[in-house]
């Protein structure tokens, strides 16, 4: 007898909330739906109402998380529109806002999925590395979250020459703890056994839904704007992109695991860089924007960010067309979830980093009588459940 | 553009097609309605590209929808651009063979009242259950 | 009455709800909960369901959807129950104001006891806000 099992609405650490509906044979999950729309606050429409300059705020608050990643794919946009060259400096200083968000990103996204397969002491772990982030965050732009950085034609603040020693220290510090959680995750059995070969999603879906980010790079499906369309100073600096070809929860981990080092990298690279560009020079002015229209794309920790900008002339665009990674990741839950247990649901969702709150509000309700068979917390036990079992198992 | 892209579709598709290179990495192609599919499966299947989204613009015609696909080796941006005539608002729906435009035409079909014909799946996906049949808030005429 | 308030100063439980925000606001709470802040050593906790919480905290600027889902919420809560707009959007729409599909600012619908306002609001601020909430009772 199949049953429906709802997931949602509210989950709190969404760009975009969704309603789940999982129809469940016993165990196994035999359909999968969703609805979206709680969180549309219209922003496209909104941005026609602003002007261009306050629209890069407006994009960042599309979502907190990736809140440095929009605004730069819609100057991308805008300086597509007027073949602005930005000086290198601002590049520099983009690409290690961009990066340093990756960083708190990822490890926030680690935190959460430690916490899904009861792991606290990682979700501890990883939040408590996350936190010199955005200290640093804090001594650059003045806010921890809504950095407010970027603006058309280059950023609105400059990094000062003598706080970068302070930052490649912290960067220094947070590389020993990064490598030491990366080996505490790859190299635990129990881990292995746990989220290897769970939620596969293979190459052939991948391209087919057009996923983005490490959804996309953990099933070897191997794209990153950083790389194919270079923005920022990425062309400029040395690293690599991190692939798997398993497409399961744990390469998914992985690579995720591994940009943070990568991310390290670059944001060490661009300091130095830095130290020797002349100060003061991070921005050219931009009088008005002349009719045309522009793409932009960037790298966010999720997955590519599309802007496409239309201008009249005018002092507002009259149309921005906004895609987070999101909007592409989400429909392949219908690739990697089906045929998967209830306790891996959870887990599969998070490890395409929309979503994880969800489970606080999940809710099982027999069909028949309208009963309530699990809640939120229950399906999180579940998923604990499963990893304590394997650990067992293991040791026994 | 590399790749002389833009040359081989004028080639395959001649007069149905207005090629427009923007610059070294965009390029937006203007296409009759009859040929959108075609140019579609031939940009996705002989050339690999991946279907970034498309974008909407109510016009005074119509309503304008680009498909924007990225060649990601030779970084570059091809935008392909048809206008659904007012008054019926119809097009050809590219989800039926591509699951990455299902949900972009879904949220166009309810923010302009497009009529994507061949979609698998035509729900409401980002308005309230409760919004007006028949407003289309990205719409010109909506505040 | 006084045995009641005093329960619910001594460990409040909190149910935290989004309604149409960015995120922000809600990571930094989780923040709290984190060995920086770690406000579970005084007792604040959060919990799954509305029905255990001693205070609702409302995120984001109240889009159409959520109304319905919000007064159900807030009725829900065992009473005296606080209600905490945490973060710019839930004082006042912040940026977001004029577009049609936000209601809020969420006192349009339920009463609110204490504003946050940031964007987003520091952990500290939230701390602060929590504690300002409890001397109310």
């Amino acid at each position: 007898m199949s049953q429906i099992v709802p997931i949602g609405p509210y989950h709190p650490l969404l760009e975009e909330p969704e309603f789940f509906t999982l129809k469940v044979e016993g165990e196994r999950v035999v359909d999968m739906d969703v609805r979206i729309g709680y969180n549309h606050r219209g922003i496209e429409k909104l941005a026609e109402s602003k002007t261009w300059d306050q629209d890069t705020f407006l994009v960042e608050r599309v979502c907190g998380i990736c809140s440095t990643s929009h605004p730069i794919a819609y100057v991308n946009a805008v300086e597509d529109l007027l073949e602005l060259e930005i000086p290198e400096r601002a590049k520099y200083i983009r690409s290690v806002v961009a990066e340093m968000e990756r960083l708190h990103s990822h490890l926030l996204w680690v935190g959460l999925a430690g916490h899904f397969i009861g792991y606290n002491t990682i979700f501890m772990w990883a939040w408590k590395y996350r936190e010199p982030v955005l200290e640093i965050f804090e001594r650059i732009t003045g806010n921890r979250n809504h950095y407010a950085m970027i603006r058309i034609g280059g950023v609105r603040k400059d990094i000062l020459k003598e706080d970068i020693p302070d930052f490649l220290k912290a960067m220094d510090e947070l590389a020993k703890k990064n490598e030491m959680l990366t080996k505490a995750v790859i190299d635990d059995p129990v881990l292995h056994a746990r989220l290897k070969g769970v939620g596969v999603l293979s190459k052939k879906d991948a391209v087919e839904y057009g996923v983005l980010g490490p959804t996309a790079r953990g099933s070897g499906y191997d794209i990153d704007v950083r790389r194919d369309a270079p923005y920022a100073a990425y062309d400029l600096v040395d690293w690599q992109v991190i692939t798997f070809q398993e497409g399961d929860v744990f390469a998914k981990a992985a690579v995720r695991l591994l940009e943070n080092a990568e991310s390290i990298k670059i944001i060490k690279q661009c300091l130095e860089r830095l130290k020797e560009l002349p100060e003061g020079d991070f921005f050219v002015p931009v009088e008005e924007i002349p009719v045309g229209e522009g793409i932009g794309h960037g790298e966010a920790p999720r997955g590519e960010v599309f802007h496409y900008v239309r201008s009249d002339g005018s002092n507002c665009p009259i149309r921005h067309k906004i895609r987070a990674p999101t909007f592409q990741n989400l429909p392949s839950f219908k690739a990697s979830c089906i045929g998967e247990t209830i306790a891996d649901v959870a887990l599969i969702t998070a490890a395409i980093d929309p979503c994880y709150c969800c489970t606080e509000r999940m809710v099982a309700v027999d069909v028949d009588s309208g009963k309530r068979l699990f809640n939120g917390q229950d399906l999180v036990r579940l998923c604990q459940e499963k990893t304590e079992r394997i650990r067992d198992k293991m040791k026994g | 553009m590399s790749d002389g892209i833009l040359k081989l579709i004028e080639q395959k598709f001649g007069s149905q097609v207005e090629v427009q290179e923007k610059s070294s990495t965009r390029a937006y192609v203007m296409v009759e309605r009859s040929v959108l599919l075609d140019v579609a499966r031939f940009l996705l299947q002989e050339h690999s590209a991946r279907f970034c989204t498309a974008s909407a613009v109510d016009t005074r015609w119509g309503v304008e929808i680009l498909y924007h696909f990225s060649l990601d080796l030779a970084n570059n941006i091809v935008t392909v651009k048809v206008l659904a005539k007012k008054p019926f608002l119809q097009m050809e729906s590219l989800a039926s063979f591509l699951h990455a435009a299902n949900w972009i035409e879904r949220e166009i079909n309810e923010m302009f009242g497009v009529q994507f014909l061949g979609h698998p799946d035509m729900r409401r996906l980002l308005l309230p259950d409760d919004w007006p049949e028949g407003e289309y808030p990205y719409r010109r005429t909506q505040r | 009455m006084a045995l009641k308030n005093w329960a619910l100063k001594k460990s409040p439980w909190i149910f935290h709800l989004c309604t149409g925000s960015c995120n922000n606001c809600d990571i930094e709470l989780l923040e709290c909960l984190t060995p920086r802040y770690d406000v579970e050593r005084f007792g604040i906790l959060l919990v799954g369901s509305v029905r255990h919480a001693d205070a609702l905290i409302v995120t984001g600027a109240l889009t159409r959807q959520c109304v319905p889902r919000l007064k159900e919420l807030y009725d829900q809560m065992p009473k005296p129950g606080l209600v905490i707009a945490l973060g710019q959007c839930a004082c006042s729409c912040s940026i977001f104001k004029g577009s049609y599909n936000i209601v809020g600012p969420i006192d349009k619908i339920v009463p609110v006891d204490v504003y946050i306002p940031g964007c987003p609001p520091k952990p500290e601020a939230m701390i602060s806000g929590i504690v300002k909430a409890l001397g109310k009772l």
